[in-house]
């Protein structure tokens, strides 16, 4: 759970410096249901053996390749061009989320029901059923990510105020959002990997954190995220296993709570 | 010295700047004046390698804006845009003191702070030191943004449009401070203005640009004339000698 904390909390926090704007993250922009769409047509392509059969690592690391090599090419294709209204954005998640996500219920139906168990066994692996294995090797990827971003953290600070800005202080803007786009991808993927979407958690956190803080600088803004996220998954979980009896999943209500916050923060944002 | 050789951008089918040679001698003040869309911004912004260019290079003492690392550049060219927003809640202090991050990488140290506070006083920022930029009026955010940029302590640095949103003290102000900082320090700056009267007033050369093509260059006594003038705006412009200086009258 704290491995997910981290990712989460990092990435969110991540996307927002790299495209300028506290609303996206990239849950919203549905990062996440990419990553499984790809697990998806892995099974698809090559069939359950290969999932089953391929060290889980191995086939961890080719995943987060093509997850990494898509959400760059993703980025370059949405924020390439400046000045894109905000509104056009989440308009633009929304629908990819919804496209990932349909995709992938078509090739899960395409696909023979054997393949398909196995598949939804390694999609739905939740909160409450995470392989040990996987589990100690995605902790040593989000630590080695937690490492690097924390070395790109005052070069983080000045991405942050704008491509224009940034080149002028000698930040080579470029290189710092494509490593930043890296992280998150790889942090997304190990997320998903473990728990399987989560969209609203990030933006929760990120948010929550540039408030309590008041202050832009990743160095404090990233730990404070981090903590928050493990508070709010542990304490979502003890109010699912408290209140609700076990009865429905941890990710409803984190999506219920950060979905409210979500909309708050729309009708706040001044249009710009 | 700045040098620029051969350079076009072009936007689709218009060249935006068509061509441009031009050289820039080191020290003193030099106005690029010219109507709207004349190319002004986009060749401050290919000299200052915000903008790649389309074709042509641009060398500042030698070195090549596109292919010298960034930070190097950094610490000897600044630049300050037309129009800066900013998606992050910033202090002014804390803006300014991002002009020092070339030098310190992101820790200040006491030389730092003290640069930070001078160009703050100096841009009579104190009382506004710790309030956040989107509580400010443009023409005191234009300030901070301008301190900054001299904040970051570079042989070079061009200005879009310092004045905008200043007030007539603080435009006056902001022009002595940049005409003192090339007598004093032999800084080379290089602004687009509007008013053409301040361009005169303060500057050591003026450049006029039309069309994406630079039409005429010269110390400030030989473009401003009724005749180049009237070739730039296409606007018939009335030169008097005022207390030494030269002000153009076009305002009827």
């Amino acid at each position: 759970m704290v491995v997910v904390g981290v990712a989460v909390a990092c990435s969110s926090v991540l996307f927002q410096t790299v495209t300028g704007n506290r609303i996206l993250t990239p849950g919203i922009m549905g990062f996440d249901r990419l990553f499984v769409l790809i697990q998806t047509l892995i099974v698809y392509v090559f069939g359950a053996l290969t999932l089953t059969t391929t060290d889980p690592r191995l086939l961890f690391a080719g995943q987060t390749a093509v997850m990494v090599i898509f959400s760059l090419a993703l980025y370059r294709w949405l924020f390439g061009r400046d000045g894109r209204d905000l509104y056009v954005l989440v308009l633009a998640g929304v629908v990819f989320g919804t496209l990932f996500g349909s995709l992938s219920s078509l090739a899960q139906r395409l696909i023979n029901p054997n393949d398909f168990v196995v598949l939804q066994d390694s999609l739905f692996a939740g909160f409450n059923q995470v392989d040990p294995g996987l589990l100690a090797f995605s902790a040593v990827l989000v630590a080695a990510m937690a490492v690097w971003t924390a070395r790109l953290s005052a070069r983080l600070d000045v991405v942050a105020l704008g491509r224009d800005t940034a080149l002028n202080l000698g930040v080579n803007h470029a290189s710092v959002v494509n490593q930043a786009l890296v992280v998150i991808a790889v942090m997304v993927s190990v997320a998903t990997a473990l728990v399987g979407p989560v969209t609203f958690l990030g933006l929760l956190v990120a948010n929550l954190a540039r408030q309590l803080t008041g202050t832009f600088r990743h160095r404090t803004v990233l730990p404070a995220a981090t903590l928050l996220s493990v508070i709010v998954l542990v304490g979502g979980q003890a109010v699912l296993e408290q209140v609700f009896g076990m009865n429905t999943a941890l990710s409803v209500i984190i999506n219920f709570v950060g979905g409210a916050y979500f909309i708050a923060l729309l009708i706040r944002e001044p249009r710009r | 010295m700045i040098e620029i050789k051969g350079v076009t951008k072009r936007y689709g089918e218009t060249a935006v700047v068509d061509d441009v040679s031009l050289t820039i001698a080191p020290g003193g003040v030099t106005s690029v004046i010219g109507a709207n869309g004349a190319g002004k911004s986009t060749l401050l912004s290919i000299v200052s390698r915000l903008t790649p260019a389309d074709s042509g290079t641009v060398t500042v003492d030698g070195l090549d804006v596109t292919t010298t690392p960034s930070e190097k550049l950094a610490r000897r060219l600044a630049v300050l845009r037309q129009e800066n927003h900013m998606s992050v809640r910033l202090t002014v202090r804390e803006l300014v003191a991002f002009g020092r991050f070339p030098h310190s990488g992101g820790r200040l140290t006491e030389r730092d702070l003290a640069l930070v506070d001078e160009a703050i006083g100096y841009f009579e920022l104190d009382d506004l030191a710790d309030r956040h930029l989107d509580q400010l009026s443009g023409g005191q955010r234009q300030r901070a943004y301008v301190a900054m940029v001299l904040c970051q302590d570079t042989d070079y640095v061009l200005l879009d449009e310092p004045l905008n949103n200043l007030d007539r003290r603080h435009s006056v102000q902001m022009m002595r401070r940049l005409r003192r900082m090339a007598d004093d320090y032999a800084k080379t700056v290089v602004m687009v203005v509007h008013d053409i009267n301040f361009a005169s007033c303060h500057s050591d050369a003026i450049v006029a640009m039309k069309h994406g093509k630079v039409i005429a260059q010269g110390t400030t006594e030989e473009m401003m004339t009724p005749k180049v003038l009237k070739e730039v705006y296409d606007l018939d412009i009335d030169v008097h000698d005022i207390n030494g200086s030269r002000i153009g009258v076009y305002y009827a």
